[in-house]
């Protein structure tokens, strides 16, 4: 089968959808002649022109309620914001309207806004392009917050958002966009809120998000050497969270870490492991554990960077430490 | 102007239906039926029915806190609005928004909130899915003066310029922004200055002139929809109530004087008086209205004061479409 980078995959979705759709748009800055900062337009200004690859000023809070009401209207915007950083501009619109509205006009008006971009830490991005914030929009009700971690996932959850009529924030982690996975040339859409076993065991249950998949991933290889079986749930919605799949994993298990290079506090770790700790108490042989990102700003230096961020290290450790509970 | 006979009690008609409707909210506000806040239009009902008498269902309003008078102009019925504020199902938004979140996309009232500014790029957005679809409509945006300064009011006043959308903002300078007079908050209070500066069409209009709105509104909304971009109607009106039910009229912020000055342009009253004086309508053609009109508002109340409260059990439906 053939092989694309994350970037491509997302990129064909897109092309597909706008193809089918005439009433898809695309808003950001560098969406036009350019194809984008990250290149999820390339080609497409070509097909389709300045209506619906619109290049915008810097005003981030402008176009994302201007594509509210866009959205409200008939059309369906995608927001190509870049870096999640830069909407935080915009977290009224946001949490005030769009993921509101529907509820607000009892179901009679439609959100169909998709707004995806880069997450994360990587190359020495520095502070002000290194944010996540997931666990910020999945605290609202209202929103689909989707986060994958492959080439296939991207796409098939691409597809979905765009035909969906609900505000999706699609979060594309910059250390997975260059990464290559096996994507069918039919197609497919993966629907929201199905986790991925991404990895079989049974001595414990590991949840990565993000980029901690791959880092997840490799500690598990590792330790396979060894003959330690961890299973590796990917979850790729954070809202809706199949937590049904988390539990059948920790009731075959009896252990759970969470891997996020989020911050702790009210982050998705906490969320799953307080569900489960409702719903899988008696599955539990040991305390449930999370793994996250130092709790700070995200420094430039590339030591320092890479001082916050989980690493395979101590991914291998915090499951050593699991296991001897 | 050359409306018929019909058209010109038509906009009578509908400043009278904002009117009549806020008092009788603003009795039911002082009776406790109304659990939240109130903010009545009363004094600005030309501009709204001036607008929206320049609009069809298709086109898509955006309005804020201030918002009875825009969805009563826009085709909600009054019962709708009085069984919101009541808080009742059968509101127009089904007893889940109050005063501040009236939504019936059905006559195009795309919604008012709670937060000042949205609803400028709102309908700047409807412009934009106008054009996309290219099917004539306009996005109205209506907006106080203390929502000019606010950011959302530079961006999207640029977008909508930049891409000559098909918007018209609705500019209602009440001279407050809650007791904040205007020429505190800016230095340059010709808001159509402001507007041709970013490039737009900016007209000025006396906001309790109805058929100046209408006019005015006229104009802009037949340039936006032969696509030649947005305009800004700066409206210069008065608020005569408080703020928000419940607060002082005067505070220390307006006299007393000044209020019964703009009482006495009162819009409604002025408009009755010209359409007579004018010989365009009869005491009794006006008359016929007020007590067409009163009935309306007394069945709209017994209608919302007799309507169930909405069951809790729907408490979590329509977060998300499906
Ligand atoms: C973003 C935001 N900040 C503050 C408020 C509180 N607030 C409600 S109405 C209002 C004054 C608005 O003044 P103006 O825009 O002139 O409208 P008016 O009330 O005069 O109709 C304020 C400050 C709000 N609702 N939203
Ligand atoms: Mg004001």
């Amino acid at each position: 089968m053939r092989e694309l980078t994350f970037t491509a995959a997302a990129r064909e979705a897109l092309a597909e959808e706008m193809a089918r759709d005439p009433s898809i748009f695309v808003v950001g800055e560098g969406v036009g002649a350019r194809g984008g900062n990250f290149n999820t337009t390339t080609g497409l200004y070509e097909l389709y022109g300045p209506m619906r690859l619109r290049d915008t000023p810097i005003v981030e809070r402008g176009f994302i309620g201007m594509c509210t009401g866009a959205a409200m209207t008939g059309t369906r915007p995608v927001v190509d914001f870049m870096f999640v950083d830069f909407i935080l501009d915009a977290m009224g619109e946001l949490i005030n309207q769009v993921a509101k509205i529907q509820y607000m006009s009892s179901g009679r008006l439609k959100m169909p806004l998709v707004l995806r971009g880069s997450i994360g830490i990587s190359g020495a991005s520095a502070t002000h392009h290194s944010g996540s914030y997931f666990p910020m929009f999945v605290n609202i009700p209202g929103f689909r917050v989707v986060v994958p971690t492959n080439a296939y996932d991207a796409k098939g959850l691409f597809k979905t958002a765009l035909r969906g009529d609900d505000p999706v924030i699609f979060l594309e982690h910059k250390a997975l966009l260059n990464a290559k996975a096996q994507v069918p040339e039919e197609e497919y859409f993966i629907p929201f809120g199905q986790a991925a076993i991404v990895r079989e065991g049974t001595q414990a249950t590991a949840v990565a998000v993000g980029s901690m998949v791959r880092r997840t991933l490799e500690a598990c290889e590792a330790l396979a050497g060894e003959g330690i079986s961890i299973e590796v749930i990917d979850p790729r919605t954070l809202a809706p969270l199949d937590i049904a799949t988390i539990l059948q994993s920790v009731h075959k298990t009896g252990r759970l870490l969470i891997v996020d290079e989020t911050f702790a506090p009210c982050g998705i770790g906490a969320e799953i492991a307080a569900q489960v700790a409702a719903h899988g108490f008696d599955d539990l042989d040991a305390p449930i554990q999370r793994l996250n990102g130092v709790y700070t700003p995200t420094p430039y230096s590339p030591p320092l960077e890479a001082a916050v961020v989980p690493n395979t290290t101590q991914i291998v450790q915090a499951i050593r430490d699991l296991l001897a509970e | 102007m050359n409306l018929t006979q019909k058209e010109y009690l038509a906009l009578y008609r509908q400043m009278l239906v904002i009117r009549r409707t806020e008092e009788q909210l603003a009795k039911a506000h002082q009776a406790g039926l109304i659990p939240g806040a109130c903010h009545t239009y009363i004094g600005q009902e030309a501009i709204a029915t001036g607008v929206c008498a320049n609009l069809t269902a298709q086109d898509a309003v955006f309005s804020t806190h201030r918002g009875h008078g825009h969805a009563l102009a826009k085709g909600v019925p009054p019962r709708e609005v009085m069984a919101e504020l009541f808080g009742r199902v059968t509101g127009c938004s089904r007893g889940r928004g109050g005063s501040m979140h009236l939504f019936a996309p059905e006559v195009g009232m795309m919604g008012t909130s709670g937060i000042v500014g949205p609803c400028i790029l709102q309908a700047t957005g409807a412009g934009y899915s106008s054009r996309l679809l290219n099917n004539g409509t306009v996005g109205v945006a209506f907006f106080g003066d203390g929502a000019s300064n606010n950011g959302a009011f530079h961006e999207g006043l640029n977008l909508a310029a930049i891409w000559d959308l098909p918007v018209i903002f609705v500019f209602e300078n009440n001279m407050y922004a809650t007791e904040v007079p205007f020429s505190y908050a800016t230095r340059n209070t010709d808001m159509a200055e402001r507007a041709r500066t970013y490039g737009m069409n900016g007209v000025s209009v006396d906001g309790n002139d109805v058929l100046a709105v209408y006019e005015a509104a006229a104009a802009g909304v037949r340039r936006a929809r032969a696509g030649e971009g947005p305009t800004l109607l700066d409206c210069k009106t008065y608020r005569t109530r408080a703020h928000s039910e419940g607060m002082p009229s005067l505070g220390s912020y307006r006299t007393q004087e000044e209020v019964d000055a703009w009482k006495s342009r009162d819009p409604i009253m002025t408009y009755r008086a010209r359409l007579l004086h004018e010989g365009i309508a009869s005491e009794s053609d006006c008359e016929a209205i007020d007590m067409e009109v009163q009935a309306l508002i007394d069945e709209s109340f017994e209608f919302a004061k007799n309507s169930p409260y909405p069951n809790p059990a729907t408490v979590a439906e329509h977060i998300f479409s499906s």
